[in-house]
């Protein structure tokens, strides 16, 4: 069985060919990523095994940088770097906030 | 340097496939994190070189050490024989770097 991730040789319409700038926060994901692998917290390979545990329709609603962060969350989580009731916290604050993106 | 050596642990033997060696890739549908695409599952293709010894990704995703370290190849297909449609030229190639516990020989037809 093929994994829902997994489409090489699947048809996949036209490629958009418009440049796309990313947003502040997609560039903090990428960022995060990189410092959590240089402190030896999370590797790659886990962050890749993450998103392909996301399940297929959580996986194919979700932009580029929304599933690496999910997956992220699921792997910090799991490790015992933060509890869902931290992270729920944190989230919470942070919809308080005036300005969202300090 | 040889990424082993660079990581400071012991590197496998050998390679054991050499170039120009023909292969087929295991044709395995298994769970886990695989990095072996499922379309080059079960096709023939070439040795087109040793890479080098590298941690196992499939170790690794579920953050164990990778260890032994598994050889990656270089190797080549023919698209014709990827695509049952290709229709491209009849000489195309397609290079995919994959490890050597995914790949099996192949004796001669």
């Amino acid at each position: 069985m093929r994994a829902y991730h997994d489409l090489g040789g699947l048809s996949a319409g036209t490629v958009p060919q418009e440049e796309h700038e990313l947003q502040l926060w997609e560039k903090r994901v990428e960022a995060l990523l990189v410092l959590l692998t240089r402190k030896h917290i999370l590797r790659v390979d886990e962050n890749r095994r993450g998103l392909e545990s996301l399940g297929g329709e959580v996986y194919h609603s979700l932009s580029y940088a929304e599933r690496r962060i999910l997956a992220m969350s699921n792997n910090l989580i799991l490790k015992g770097i933060f509890s869902v009731d931290e992270l729920a916290t944190k989230l919470a604050q942070i919809d308080r906030r005036q300005d969202p993106l300090p | 340097m040889n990424a082993a050596l660079a990581a400071g642990v012991a590197a496998a033997a050998t390679c054991a496939y050499a170039r120009g060696e023909r292969i087929r890739v295991r044709k395995v549908d298994a769970p886990g994190h695989i990095r072996t695409p499922h379309y080059i599952r079960g096709k023939i293709g070439v040795i087109e070189r040793c890479v080098g010894f590298f941690k196992n990704p499939e170790e690794l995703a579920y953050g164990r050490s990778g260890e032994p370290l598994r050889a990656l190849y270089r190797v080549r297909f023919l698209q014709s024989d990827v695509w049952d449609d290709y229709r491209g030229g009849p000489g195309d190639t397609l290079d995919i770097d994959l490890y050597e516990h995914w790949l099996e020989p192949v004796t001669a037809p």
